[in-house]
Formats: structure tokens, C-alpha cells, sequence
């Protein structure tokens, strides 16, 4: 029997009246991979922040080879050997590599020899994992798989014998994703222990050799990876069994109805952020555009769904031109010509998070008929609407008067779609429709998505989620600084192929 | 020669009237990189100004009211940052609070004490600061050039003159050269990245908060213990904000927050000397029109430049550490 590094009993956290962690254990071998599954708010990543010393737990005990200690900062955690690679990465952008990584642990007050002693050691390092960092590199000018590197750098500096990574493939591509896998089992090779939080499975059953599954800030279980399956952990999570393949028709492809000729859009600060773009798509047809996130989807989105400036170019609908650099519809225009919206960030341009779910399920909509007459709202007619409309969306907690805050994120994405997708719209953009959502809630989702495509629909579907656009769409461009790079049959094309695309390199 | 003799006197104000916005603009480096704005610097100001002519009054030496001035403003910025980094309030509005408090405080106190309202009783030799005259300093006056830069330049001014031009290299080296600059900066950009390196983002952040509180007490009793005799109502006059101003402008820089300070010296010290000059063809310009001079410069300064400067990026924001 292997002594555990890393022993958690009892831990309770709350924040407020939520309970983030319930009575958790854990136990963590050394030198292992060691995975925690969980959807999105399951607690996984309080946990780990209780762990890491940034949260204090309201009870339970962690140990530490053994030895119970009580963490009540960060300092504690990094001085018994714990490191933490967080979801967003915790570097200040204009500091330098070097800067970064010395911080808080400087060891001397004015610069001086220290700091080329740490230079050294840092350079030593690079070299046993192959990480290949320019020390002296501004943080803002690194790519986001390089700023991950550093962070893993920073904490093995640190003298990290138990390291945590947070969701840490979220942001990478699939190539960056291999050279991190391939980072993290050079670790465990010399000895380290790993934990890794995520909620892909994929990457639990690639890497990790135990899991442990957290739902409602619960641990629902722990098992070797080998006597477990992707069903089974999925089963687990959700608590329920889960479809985690979407179920799609052959595609009856009708004529082109939406069509972007040499479209150039900037953004606020006044940089091309789509270049030259063209692209068609038809009736019956899912479109999806895979890309690193800030590659100009958010802002082909914003143009063509009317709420950014067209810079060059033109926009058809039904070979109508309705927008150039000249003129635009707006918004609610596009909308009477059948042309829907469902936003990339749900809080911030999908809903109004203080407005109660029947408000936001009929807003943009709210002045016609029957909702309202002579610029009066008829509520009971709204009420009636919503609760109806949640039923038939699944929307939980199917009570049209909660404020829509305090659903969580897969919910309020279904008051979108049931609103966005009411008035059986000819063209749908879909931004991210799936992030921060939960996996039972991705289920549904996917298959209302898939609905609209085969009633005929045009679904434009940007995702950074590559498993996503390669299960939804018909067709696959991939954009990259702008531009369009490639595009692609959905047929036996695979995550590398568009990887390397994504990347830029192909 | 009247003609150099008329530089020499102007440089010689500039670097007199550029203290009290040197002082305050380094001090503003420390709160704001740290990532708390510091509108108070003119409240302060006025406060320390008050202080320091009420301290030497009754102690009888400048430097004890110097040092109750750094103790009053060392508190005042604490309170700033109990409001604001303590209970996470609005920073502006913890600023203007600060800087209403003083203005009234300053005027009903001197009038409780000393029956004229916003008026200190004038300091004698003994209990304000005077002119330091270089060692020399007349005998070398007639060298030409070197002379004058020695003599009427670089000597008699007030110690606070001296101070300020020494404060701003050891600002630089602190700020950039130590660990407690590394740290500073970083909780003004990234104040998450420092809570996770093990560092007290509140401690450090009260830290910088002090010692922008020694710093500004400076800046007023130069007002009130040095270039006057005593205190009178509002006589830092927008100062602070000038200050503010040349501090964004020098990108929270010291040296180009020094340059922007001098520069704003340099426009008041011309006013001062145009006023009454006729110019040729063009005349005599109005009095108003020249003293709003330094202040339109700001503007067309900010206007025209504050787009390309960036301000540390956590600025203004309250460290939330749990959801």
C-alpha cells in the first residue's frame, strides 16, 4: 500500500448559502496522475483552491505526507510543495518571464546576485523539461500554450512536489495540448505528483491512472482509470446516463441563403480583426468555425448579426444585400428577415442578469403581440408563454419569476435558445453555445441545434470546443488571425488535421 | 547678461514651483501602481500644509511640523485605504470624501484655534525653513556661466527643493531595482498573481498607501513652512490634481512624471513672468488669460496624449479574493 502525498477528510467550504464542498475526501498517491471530473460548478476547483491555501476550508484536515498542516495562504501551500496552474493564468502581462516567476520569492531586497542565481537555476530547469522559455520574454508577447509553460515553471521553481492544474487544455490547441501532456508525464517520471482538474473526459482516460468524480460539490467517487470507461465517468458526473455522441441525419442540403462576400470588420480599438472574409452557407446546412479563441470569430459574429460596423465587403440574405460599409440593418431588423443570434457571452449581450427569466425569455420580442398590447405588457400571456416554453426547453428551475442570475450557466443558455429559436429563424449564428454549460445540458442543446438544421434552418456555429464543431457541422472553416485558413468536409477530417490549421502552421 | 540672468532666474523658479507637484506626483506613483487611485493628493496636500504651519507654530521647528504633517497624512491615506481596500468602496468617491473633509477641516480648525477662518499666524525665522545658501555660492557668482548655474540656479533654495529633485532617483530604484518595487508593481496589474505568489495583496497595498503618505506631507509643508510663512484657505490650488496630471502624463514613470512636473513648473514660472510684459506686436497680455496657462496646458496634454498611456492595469478596482 503507497502512503498517500495528499490527504483530505472532511472538508466543508461554503461561499454565502452555497455550499461548495460537502464532506469531501481524498487521497492522492505519489507520483501519479491523478484526475478530479466534475461539471462546471461542481466544486472542483474550490477544492483545489482550499488545497492551494487561497480559500480557507470551514473544516476538515488536509495532510501532507502525513503530517496534518494548516494552510492559511498561498505561502503555506508553495512552502509544503503544492503548485498551482490555475484556469486563468495568474502572470502579470508586462512583467517578464523572469519577473514572473521570481515573484514573492525574490530572496533578496535590492537585485543583485540572487537574481542571476536565479537565472541559472531557471535556465537548469528549462533545459531537464525541454521547455524552451526566453527568460527574458514579456508575458504579453507569449502564446497562451507558452504562458501555461511558464506557469508550470514557476511552480516547479517553487519547489513543487504536488502540482494542480486547473482546466489547463481549455485554451490550447490540440498540438499544444500533446506537448503539455507530454510536459506532464515527463513529471511524473521524476517523481512528481499531478492533479488535474477538468471536466473533458477524454483527457482523464489519456492521462490519469486514478479519478475521483465530484458532483454538487460531492465526491461521487474514485476508481482507476483502467476499470472505468467514458460512459461510466460520465454516468457519474451527471448522474444519470448521458449520450455523448450527437445523433445526426444525412444532410438534405438545400439552396445558399446566407452569403458573406470579402467581409472586413474591426474591432474597438480599431484593429482588423476579420480579413477578406467569404463564406456561404445553405439551407439544411450546419457551418462551424473552429479557431483559437480571439482569431476574429467574435467579431464575424458581431458583423453579421448586426451589432458591429462592416468595415468592406457584403452580407446576403436570400441574395438581398443587407449589409455594407455604407449602410446596416440592425438587429432587429435582421430578425424580421429571419435571421437569429445567440451571443458568444450569454451574460453580457445574451441576457439581462438582473431581469427575471420571463422578462429575458420574451425580450426582443416584448412589444409584439400577445406579449404586449398599446405598449402595455400583458403578463399573464407572458407567464402563460414562459412557463410553457420552460417546460418545453427543460429550463430548471422551471419558475418564470427567479431572477435569471441564479440560474446556472446551461440554463440560461436554454432561455436564449428557447427565445432566440421560437420564431423558427431562416439563419442562426451560434457563438460558444456550449461554454460554461454543463454536460447534460450540452445533450440537449446539440440535439435542439440539430433540429433547426434539419427543419431546414442555415446554423452558422462558432466553437473553440473542437469535439463540438467536428459532432455539429456539415462543413468546417477554420479561421486564423482573421482569416479563413481552411475549410474542410466534415468527413474523416480529424482534431490534428484541424489543429494544425488552428494553429496557423498548416 | 540680463538676458541670461532672466533664464537663470526662471529655471530657478521652475525647480521651486515644480516641488510641491514633484513631491505629490511621486507620491501618487506609490498609490497608483499599487493599483489604488489617489485623488486625495490634493486634500493631503492641504491638510499636511495645515499641519506643518500649525506644528512649527507651536513646537517652535519646522521639521517637528514636517513630521507631524507625515504623521497626519500617513493616517489619512490609511483611511483611504480602510474605505477602499479594506471594504472595497469606491476609490474616487473614498478620494473626494477625503478631499471635502479637508478643505472644511483645515478652514474651521484654524478659525477654533486662531479666530481667522483658514488662517495660521505667521511663522517667525525659527519655525519655518529658509533659503540654503550653497557654500561660495558669492564668491563664485561672477564665473561666467558656471557662476550663475552654481550661484543663482543650483543655490539658495528651500531644503525641500533638494529633497524633492533626490526623491525622484530613489523612487526609480525603489520601484524598479527592489523586490518590494516587484511586488508593487505586480499588485497593480495583476493583483491575483501576487495573492497566488503568497504575498498580502491588502499589506502590500497599505504599504504603498504609507509611504504615498510621507511623500505628500512633503509637498505641503513646502507650501506652507517654506515658500510661505504660513497657512492660508485652499492655498494648495489644484496642485494635487496638477500633480495627478503629470503623473498619467509621465505614464506613472517617475522620471517622465519628473519631466511632466517641471514642465508644469516651467508654464507657471513664465506666467509669473509675462504678467505685465508687453510683447511685441502683440501687446500686453491679459492677466487671466496667462495664469490659466498651466492649466490649459493639462488639458491639451491629456486631451492629446493620456490615450497612449497605459494605466496599471487593476487600477481602481477592489481586490475580491472568494466570490
Amino acid at each position: 500500500m503507497v502512503s498517500p502525498i495528499l490527504e483530505l477528510t472532511n472538508i466543508n467550504k461554503s461561499f454565502g448559502h452555497v455550499q461548495a464542498n460537502k464532506n469531501i475526501n481524498l487521497k492522492i498517491n505519489k507520483g501519479t496522475i491523478h484526475g478530479i471530473i466534475g461539471e462546471n460548478g461542481a466544486g472542483k476547483s474550490t477544492l483545489m483552491s482550499i488545497v492551494f491555501g487561497l480559500y480557507q476550508a470551514n473544516s476538515g484536515s488536509i495532510k501532507i505526507n502525513g503530517k496534518e498542516i494548516n494552510l492559511r495562504s498561498p505561502r503555506d501551500s508553495i512552502i509544503n510543495g503544492i503548485g498551482m496552474v490555475h484556469q486563468h493564468f495568474m502572470l502579470v502581462e508586462n512583467f517578464t518571464v523572469l519577473e514572473n516567476i521570481i515573484l514573492g520569492f525574490e530572496g533578496e531586497t535590492v537585485f543583485g546576485e540572487k537574481l542571476q542565481k536565479a537565472k541559472e537555476d531557471l535556465e537548469k530547469l528549462c533545459q531537464t523539461y525541454n521547455f524552451n522559455i526566453d527568460l527574458d520574454a514579456t508575458i504579453s508577447d507569449l502564446s497562451v500554450g507558452f504562458r501555461q509553460r511558464v506557469e508550470i515553471l514557476k511552480s516547479l521553481y517553487r519547489g513543487a512536489e504536488i502540482l494542480i492544474l486547473d482546466e489547463p487544455t481549455g485554451v490550447l490547441t490540440p498540438q499544444e495540448v500533446d506537448e503539455l501532456f507530454k510536459i506532464l508525464r515527463s513529471l511524473k517520471d521524476e517523481g512528481k505528483t499531478i492533479v488535474l482538474i477538468t471536466h473533458k473526459l477524454i483527457e482523464i482516460m489519456d492521462l490519469t491512472s486514478e479519478v475521483s468524480v465530484m458532483r454538487q460539490g460531492e465526491m461521487v467517487g474514485h476508481t482507476k482509470t483502467e476499470d472505468t470507461s467514458k460512459e461510466q465517468l460520465a454516468e457519474m458526473m451527471v448522474g444519470r446516463s448521458v449520450l455523448l455522441r450527437v445523433d445526426k441525419k444525412e444532410i438534405k442540403k438545400g439552396e445558399t441563403i446566407f452569403k458573406v462576400n470579402n467581409l472586413s470588420v474591426k474591432d474597438d480599438l480599431d484593429v482588423t480583426r476579420v480579413k477578406d472574409v467569404n463564406l456561404e452557407i445553405c439551407s439544411g446546412e450546419i457551418l462551424g468555425i473552429a479557431g483559437v479563441t480571439g482569431n476574429g470569430q467574435t467579431e464575424l459574429l458581431e458583423a453579421l448579426s448586426g451589432i458591429r460596423k462592416v468595415e468592406s465587403g457584403s452580407i446576403e440574405l436570400f441574395g438581398e444585400k443587407i449589409s455594407d460599409q455604407n449602410n446596416f440593418l440592425n438587429p432587429r431588423m435582421l430578425k424580421e428577415k429571419g435571421l437569429a443570434h445567440v451571443p458568444e457571452d450569454r451574460q453580457r449581450m445574451g441576457l439581462i442578469s438582473d431581469f427575471k427569466a420571463h422578462e429575458n425569455l420574451i425580450f426582443g420580442y416584448h412589444d409584439q403581440e400577445p406579449y404586449s398590447k398599446s405598449a402595455i405588457l400583458n403578463n399573464k400571456e407572458i407567464t402563460e408563454y414562459s412557463n410553457k416554453v420552460m417546460q418545453e426547453y427543460d429550463v430548471r428551475p422551471n419558475s418564470p419569476n427567479l431572477i435569471t442570475s441564479n440560474f446556472s450557466g446551461g440554463n440560461q443558455q436554454k432561455i436564449i435558445l428557447s427565445r432566440e429559436l421560437n420564431e423558427n429563424p431562416k439563419v442562426l449564428l451560434v457563438g460558444q453555445p456550449t461554454r460554461g454549460v454543463d454536460i447534460g445540458a450540452i445533450e440537449f442543446i446539440h440535439q435542439r441545434l440539430i433540429d433547426m438544421r434539419d427543419k431546414g434552418a442555415a446554423i452558422l456555429l462558432a466553437s473553440v470546443e473542437l469535439d463540438e464543431i467536428l459532432s455539429l457541422s456539415d462543413r468546417i472553416i477554420v479561421m486564423f488571425d482573421g482569416k479563413i485558413v481552411g475549410e474542410k468536409e466534415n468527413k474523416n477530417v480529424t482534431d490534428r488535421e484541424l489543429g494544425l490549421l488552428m494553429a496557423g502552421v498548416a | 547678461m540680463e538676458f541670461l540672468s532672466d533664464i537663470a532666474s526662471l529655471i530657478n523658479s521652475t525647480l521651486r514651483i515644480s516641488t510641491p507637484l514633484v513631491f505629490a506626483a511621486m507620491a501618487g506613483i506609490f498609490a497608483e501602481r499599487s493599483g489604488v487611485i489617489d485623488f486625495s493628493l490634493e486634500g493631503k496636500m492641504l491638510m499636511a500644509a495645515f499641519v506643518a504651519a500649525v506644528g512649527s507654530y507651536y513646537l517652535g521647528n519646522p521639521w517637528l511640523g514636517l513630521l507631524l504633517a507625515i504623521i497626519v497624512c500617513v493616517c489619512l491615506s490609511m483611511l483611504h485605504g480602510f474605505a477602499s481596500v479594506t471594504h472595497k468602496g469606491d476609490q474616487v468617491v473614498s478620494c473626494v470624501a477625503i478631499n471635502i473633509l479637508i478643505i472644511g477641516l483645515t478652514t474651521a480648525l484654524a478659525a477654533a484655534w486662531f479666530g481667522q477662518a483658514g488662517l495660521t499666524p505667521t511663522l517667525n525665522e525659527d519655525q519655518r525653513f529658509l533659503e540654503i545658501h550653497l557654500p561660495f555660492a558669492d564668491a563664485l557668482r561672477d564665473i561666467p556661466v558656471i557662476g550663475t548655474l552654481y550661484s543663482d540656479i543650483l543655490s539658495g533654495h528651500y531644503v525641500f527643493v533638494y529633497l524633492a529633485y533626490l526623491s525622484v532617483p530613489l523612487v526609480f530604484w525603489i520601484v524598479f531595482k527592489t523586490s518590494f518595487g516587484l511586488r508593487l508593481r505586480a499588485v497593480g496589474e495583476n493583483p491575483s498573481a501576487v495573492d497566488t505568489a503568497g504575498i498580502n495583496v491588502f499589506t502590500m497595498r497599505y504599504k504603498a498607501l504609507a509611504i504615498n503618505g510621507v511623500l505628500i506631507a512633503f509637498a505641503g509643508a513646502h507650501l506652507s513652512t517654506a515658500v510661505n510663512a504660513n497657512f492660508f484657505r485652499e492655498m494648495s490650488a489644484g496642485r494635487g490634481y496638477l500633480a495627478l496630471a503629470a503623473m498619467i502624463f509621465g505614464k506613472w514613470h517617475p522620471k517622465t512624471a519628473l519631466i511632466a512636473c517641471l514642465l508644469f513648473g516651467f508654464t507657471d514660472a513664465l506666467q509669473i513672468r509675462l504678467q505685465g510684459v508687453e510683447l511685441p506686436a502683440i501687446g500686453e497680455i491679459p492677466v487671466q488669460l496667462i495664469q490659466a496657462l498651466p492649466y490649459i496646458l493639462t488639458v491639451v496634454l491629456l486631451a492629446g496624449f493620456v490615450g497612449k498611456a497605459i494605466a496599471p492595469n487593476a487600477i481602481g478596482q477592489p481586490y475580491i479574493k472568494e466570490r
